[in-house]
């Protein structure tokens, strides 16, 4: 199977978000970067199918040029091939990324045939836009389904399992198909040291962003008022039952 | 004036409460697969069609792009369940036009429309501008009153032209499963963290819940080390919740579990850490070790409840 699963890289923000001056972006001087969660177990599925039926797992990125970190963090837990779109902007709209990554996705599979599977997040962790996927499905003319939390590769169909509240639906897609999955379908691996020595020597092909029109265009971000509230500290250790039991029976829990 | 489109049929308060943001900006049409109850709108219109008979969100696209076709409104909303951020995507990709999820707020003065939308699951609000000729946007859940009017109107039965092919998109099969009180019905939640240390110390998150007659969640370090299941993560990439009482066990209230349950209504921090943003943005704390505090709790319900 030839598999490619498309990434994006975010800000890992603690317990509290602050924004550059400019309000524009997150203030990611003393963060980490990441995927989204979506994205990470996106890449292990890849992994995992390439380990059941052979084949190859390419990651996309469309990114500033650090965004290599995270395609080669997907090579040390198991992918082949790694591409980047390195732009300057920020906050390219999702019509924009769409665009950008279904041409290279074109190029990519030039003569060579389509992937079999093309994976995305359900939704990136920063713009949350629910879209990148299924413009590129458009684009391409396949099949997507999205919120997809298990995978079954058999026969040339791709038998894809959604969790709704009470159970869950089945979805049967023709390959060449692209799926949107959500953390929980699997539980990603960590990198080996095998891993991180093949990442740190892998070549990444890089072309340059070109310029695409879209129509949603970020002005600025800012941070919701927190509600202030007084906390009522009801003891401490095992001593606090009694007060917090009041409390279940107050709230009438009990 | 031309309409507003509103795509209903999830959820009928969220579907409403779509509504009233609409119902600010134009005269209201309602579509919906199936009948709607939502009433005081100018017109509602039933999309009927065999593939239509369970969830096929590229057939449900189409109906809606031709529907548009038919009637030209300046905008399609719908509530921003998953699904119908969903059927959106696939409505803007096939009139390759812009698409704004979860929007909070609208300014609809001028050919641009000025919108607020939700960033990060919640952490952030981006202010943007939406051009085209068709704005099409989804509505951050429960940042808007529901409409009240429920004196629904005879509907106008639609019957899109749909290929054969749109139907490979649709649900072929589905599986029920017993799973008890769900996450966003259950009235209370007892979550745990990190700070519970293992799939055996939730022993003590089930027996509390039970007593309570609510659900066990859990932070994103508990579904990694996979001492549950993502079933009950609460937060951005989990479920998100909104019960009467949220007790967090030994979770340090990183932003992207607040965003998943700061619509409880009361939050109880357990947390050995006075200054973890659980305890400072909770309604109440005990500063403890939840394996100590936890089954105080439990048997000083019990000898109230006389079961000791
Ligand atoms: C894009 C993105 C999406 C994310 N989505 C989610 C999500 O959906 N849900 C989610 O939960 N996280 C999510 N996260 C992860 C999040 O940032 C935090 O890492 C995570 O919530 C921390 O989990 P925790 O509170 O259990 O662990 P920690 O942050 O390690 O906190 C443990 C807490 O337990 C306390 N403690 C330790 N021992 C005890 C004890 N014996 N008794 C009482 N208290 C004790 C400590 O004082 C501390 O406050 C996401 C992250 C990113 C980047
Ligand atoms: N800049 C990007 N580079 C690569 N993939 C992306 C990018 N933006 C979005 N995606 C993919 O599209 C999914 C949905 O993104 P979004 O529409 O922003 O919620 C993400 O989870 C990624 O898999």
């Amino acid at each position: 199977m030839k598999i490619l699963v498309c990434v994006k890289r975010v800000p890992a923000p603690g317990a509290r978000i602050s924004l550059t001056p400019d309000s524009r972006s997150i203030d990611a001087r003393h963060l980490s970067f990441t995927v989204s969660p979506h994205e990470e177990c996106a890449v292990e599925e890849a992994i995992r199918l390439k380990e059941l039926h052979g084949g190859t797992v390419t990651v996309l990125t469309l990114g500033n040029a650090e965004a290599e970190e995270q395609l080669r963090y997907a090579i040390s837990v198991g992918a082949d091939e790694a591409d980047l779109i390195a732009a300057h902007e920020i906050d390219i709209d999702p019509q924009a990324t769409a665009t950008a990554l279904s041409d290279r996705i074109s190029d990519l599979e030039g003569g060579n045939g389509p992937f079999d599977l093309i994976l995305v997040g359900n939704e990136s962790a920063d713009a949350g836009g629910y879209q990148v996927g299924v413009r590129i499905a458009h684009a391409l003319g396949r099949p997507i389904i999205n919120g997809i939390k298990g995978l079954k590769v058999e026969n040339q169909t791709i038998e894809a399992r959604r969790e709704i509240d009470g159970g869950f639906e089945i979805y049967r897609l023709p390959i060449p198909a692209i799926v949107a999955v959500k953390e929980g379908i699997n539980l990603p691996r960590y990198p080996t040291l095998p891993g991180r020595l093949r990442a740190k020597k892998a070549n990444v092909r890089t072309v340059d962003y070109q310029h695409q029109a879209g129509g949603l265009t970020m002005v600025s971000l800012a941070t919701p008022v927190e509600q202030q509230t007084a906390t009522r500290v009801l003891g401490r250790g095992a001593d606090a039952a009694p007060a917090v039991v009041d409390l279940f029976e107050e709230l009438g829990l009990l | 004036m031309t309409s507003i489109l509103i795509f209903a049929g999830e959820s009928d308060e969220l579907d409403r409460q779509a509504v009233s943001l609409a119902a600010s900006l134009g005269p209201v049409e309602v579509a919906s697969v199936g009948p709607t109850k939502i009433g005081g709108v100018e017109k509602a219109w039933q999309i009927e069609h065999p593939i239509l008979s369970d969830y096929a969100p590229e057939a449900i696209a189409e109906s809606l792009a031709q529907l548009v076709g038919q009637g030209m409104p300046s905008a399609v909303i719908a509530a921003g369940t998953e699904r119908n951020n969903e059927v959106m995507a696939h409505l803007a990709a096939l009139l390759d036009l812009p698409l704004a999820t979860n929007v909070l707020t609208v300014s609809a003065e001028g050919d641009d429309w000025h919108l607020t939308r939700v960033r990060w699951g919640g952490s952030l609000i981006e202010e943007a501008t939406l051009s085209a000729f068709l704005k099409l946007l989804t509505v951050a859940p429960h940042s808007q009153p529901a409409w009240e009017e429920s004196k629904a109107a005879t509907p106008e039965i639609f019957e899109p032209e749909l290929a054969e092919e749109l139907g490979r998109t649709r649900v072929r099969e589905r599986v029920t499963v017993d799973e008890g009180i769900s996450l966003t019905t259950a009235p209370v939640i007892v979550s745990g963290g990190r700070g519970v240390g293992s799939a055996e110390g939730f022993a003590a998150l089930e027996e509390l819940a039970g007593l309570l007659g609510g659900a066990v969640g859990c932070s994103r370090v508990v579904t990694n080390n996979g001492w549950r299941s993502h079933r009950d993560q609460v937060g951005q990439t989990g479920t998100r919740v909104a019960p009467h009482l949220y007790v967090a066990c030994g979770i340090s209230g990183a932003i992207q579990h607040w965003v998943g349950m700061m619509a409880a209504k009361n939050v109880l921090a357990i947390n050995t850490d006075p200054e973890a943003p659980m305890v400072t943005k909770a309604d109440y704390a005990v500063i403890g070790d939840l394996h100590e505090v936890l089954p105080a709790i439990i048997s000083e319900i019990r000898r109230r409840q006389g079961t000791m």
